[in-house]
């Protein structure tokens, strides 16, 4: 079978769901059931305190146990908040160690801040966290997070909740050639031939929320986002037919016509 | 009399000293999949009974939310 490796684990999915911005957590849970994520990404943020504390909760609805959970640390702008922010994720995890890095430069674009993040992934990893991070389409940077010892790097496809799609293939090519650990694309795809095209270029996988969350229908985009990520995966694997201008060799046989 | 500084807000308490389980009790948040920096360092589950609050401590009490 087919799975993605990450930190020596096999996932039978390699789409990767956040579960923020649904309509209720019913609706977060059908749309990751459609999506067959086995790995979850989660935000950690201040409980409520003294409001509803019998209020559901997102994990009432997507167990821990039944998902992978990738704490994230989005909102964070530095490297510091970043290192806390997942310290607390471990504990409230018991201890699970696997973690989506992200520093953002900007709160109006979500654009990286690579300098950050690598000093954040320095830390993280001699702390003993597996860290998925998410940075620029930078190949340096991102050859750069695979030699810090990050187990997957996940570049921009194109901006967070842009729904751009892939902005440029060619770079996202050269880190799939040049780094060893999976390469996810995270943030930018907008429909499902945004994923097909990431995966075809030999993305190990991808990592997306908007696009099925804002979607018309979410469960709807969750299951053609599945499905685009097989295709994709499928059509990298068997190796598709060189492109030309135009082919002297019909499909047809050029003999036995009748005259 | 003793006040904390919880999630940036500070809150004051009748009683002069309790421990960290003992917050979490009184904000109704026993048995909560919950995390808790204390004035910056994480107090891990196993040591909210012995980790005694002192007036004027920071902490941060967080919990997992939806996110992308």
């Amino acid at each position: 079978m087919d799975t993605l490796v990450i930190a020596g684990k096999a996932y039978a999915s390699r789409l990767l769901v956040g579960t923020g911005k649904y309509q209720d957590f019913a609706q977060t849970r059908a749309a990751i059931d459609a999506s067959g994520a086995r790995i979850v990404t989660v935000a950690i943020r201040r409980t409520n305190i003294g409001q509803n504390a019998g209020e559901p909760s997102l994990l009432d609805f997507v167990p821990p146990e039944q998902f992978t959970y990738l704490p994230n640390t989005a909102g964070c702008y530095s490297a510091d908040d970043a290192v806390r922010t997942l310290r607390l994720a471990r504990e409230l995890l018991d201890g699970h160690h696997l973690v989506k890095l992200e520093v953002l430069g900007d709160p109006h674009t979500l654009y990286p801040n690579v300098v950050e993040t690598l000093a954040a992934a320095r830390v993280l990893v001699k702390d003993g966290f597996d860290v998925m991070v998410y940075t620029s389409d930078d190949p340096i940077i991102a050859k750069q997070l695979e030699d810090i010892g990050c187990v997957a790097v996940m570049p921009l496809a194109s901006l967070i909740g842009s729904g751009m799609g892939i902005l440029n293939p060619w770079n996202l090519q050269i880190i799939i050639d040049t780094v060893k650990v999976p390469v996810l694309v995270d943030a930018g795809v907008g429909t499902a031939s945004d994923a097909a095209i990431a995966m075809e270029l030999g993305c190990d996988g991808i990592l997306m929320n908007t696009a099925i969350a804002g979607a018309k229908n979410p469960v709807l985009m969750a299951s053609a986002m599945k499905k685009a990520v097989e295709a994709g995966r499928e059509a990298y694997l068997a190796g598709r037919m060189p492109k030309k201008l135009y082919s002297a060799a019909p499909s047809s046989p050029t003999t036995g016509l009748i005259s | 009399m003793m006040t904390l500084t919880i999630n940036g807000n500070a809150r004051s308490f009748e009683a002069s000293a309790f421990t960290v389980a003992q917050l979490v009790g009184q904000m109704g948040l026993e048995g909560k999949r919950i995390a808790i920096e204390r004035n910056g360092e994480i107090v891990p589950r196993a040591m909210f009974g012995e980790t005694p609050l002192v007036s004027g401590d920071k902490l941060e009490i967080v919990g997992a939310v939806g996110g992308g």
